[in-house]
């Protein structure tokens, strides 16, 4: 059963998901940005990328602590690799898959 | 952007989009079943489940929720707490609106509900390769929805039947990010940066507990980009091992 609480938590949550994603892209994209913004908009991708990515294949719990042995790094370094050589974003996604789950079989 | 090379006819707009997104999909799937199966066990009806999916469609922040309720938090603490996980949209916004000029509104409107870690990465690789428009964005972020909801649903009806971790699925999206971080160091640059904000997340993961460390680690990072740039111009020049 839904409850009026529940749908009022759901537009909530909704909102202050929507506000972030929406107001930048409201607020920029009919006007021209300063030279320094538009570069530094242009450094954000790459930055967020490393930002997602490196805490979770180097840190692990919860309060977190450093670990350079979780199998997701181990993984991690031969998927790179073979990122960088081919480019593939297919390829990268399939061995991934497969490396994870042959290390899932060998380190348990 | 060139947009004489990019066909504007519906069905590759479709197709381009569809088969970009499969990445992203398949990573929704593990993730959003045991959303589903997570939030079945803490009381919520598949209706419910797919009433918050379709509403939020932040797959973090849904998982947070979630805990919270069983934990028997109020309303006024789970939104602001969704806020905060959130605010990191506000970045990936803001960079993507570089690519998104001259559209119209409700399209920008319809195009924002979609922005999520995954569709932001992904149509700005495209974007800066040049093959890419809005609609093929839109195209990814609203296939990529529709895939999210209806696992997290499918979760809720009986997810649990469903082997985890089953062909390395899980490793989907690690792989991906892993591969798109690589299209975007274009030269000893943004390898610096990448390595900036690569440290001082894990940095900041390690002392403040949250997900802030993404926003603070990208904008230190982005800023000492950009004063590297101006510093030494000739950095740009060498384009590195890569």
């Amino acid at each position: 059963m839904i409850t009026a609480d529940y749908i009022l938590l759901c537009l909530g949550m909704g909102f202050v998901t929507y506000i972030p994603r929406w107001a930048p892209l409201f607020a920029l994209s009919q006007r021209t940005l300063p030279r320094w913004l538009e570069e530094w908009l242009d450094l954000i991708p790459a930055a967020i990328l490393s930002a997602l990515i490196l805490p979770a294949l180097v840190t692990v719990g919860e309060p977190r602590q450093l670990s350079f042995g979780s199998k997701d790094l181990i993984v991690a370094v031969p998927v790179f690799l073979f990122a960088l050589r081919t480019r593939s974003l297919g390829g990268t996604v399939v061995l991934g898959m497969a490396l994870y789950w042959l290390a899932g079989k060998v380190l348990g | 952007m060139s947009d004489h090379t990019v066909p504007t006819d519906k069905v590759p707009i479709l197709q381009d989009g569809i088969r970009a997104a499969w990445p992203i999909c398949l990573g929704y799937v593990p993730i959003g079943l045991a959303f589903g199966v997570l939030a079945q066990k803490a009381g919520l009806s598949p209706l419910a489940i797919g009433l918050m999916s379709v509403l939020v469609f932040a797959g973090s922040a849904q998982f947070i929720a979630v805990a919270m309720l069983e934990a028997g938090s109020g309303i006024a603490a789970i939104v602001v707490t969704t806020l905060t996980v959130n605010l990191r949209h506000l970045l990936m916004s803001s960079a993507l609106c570089v690519h998104l000029k001259g559209i119209r509104k409700p399209w920008l409107a319809l195009f924002a509900y979609g922005i999520t870690d995954e569709s932001f990465a992904l149509n700005l690789v495209k974007f800066r390769e040049g093959i890419w428009d809005w609609k093929r964005a839109l195209t990814v972020n609203h296939v990529t929805n529709a895939v999210w909801v209806t696992s997290t649903v499918i979760g809720g009806l009986g997810g649990a039947f469903i082997p985890a971790h089953a062909f390395g699925i899980d490793y989907a999206l690690t792989s991906m990010f892993l591969c798109l971080l690589v299209y975007q160091l274009r030269g000893r640059l943004y390898v610096l940066k990448g390595l900036i904000a690569g440290i001082a997340a894990v940095v900041i993961s390690l002392t403040i507990p949250g997900n802030s460390y993404i926003v603070a680690a990208s904008v230190i990072a982005a800023t000492a980009g950009l004063l590297i740039r101006r510093q030494f111009p000739q950095i740009e020049k060498d384009r590195g091992p890569l």
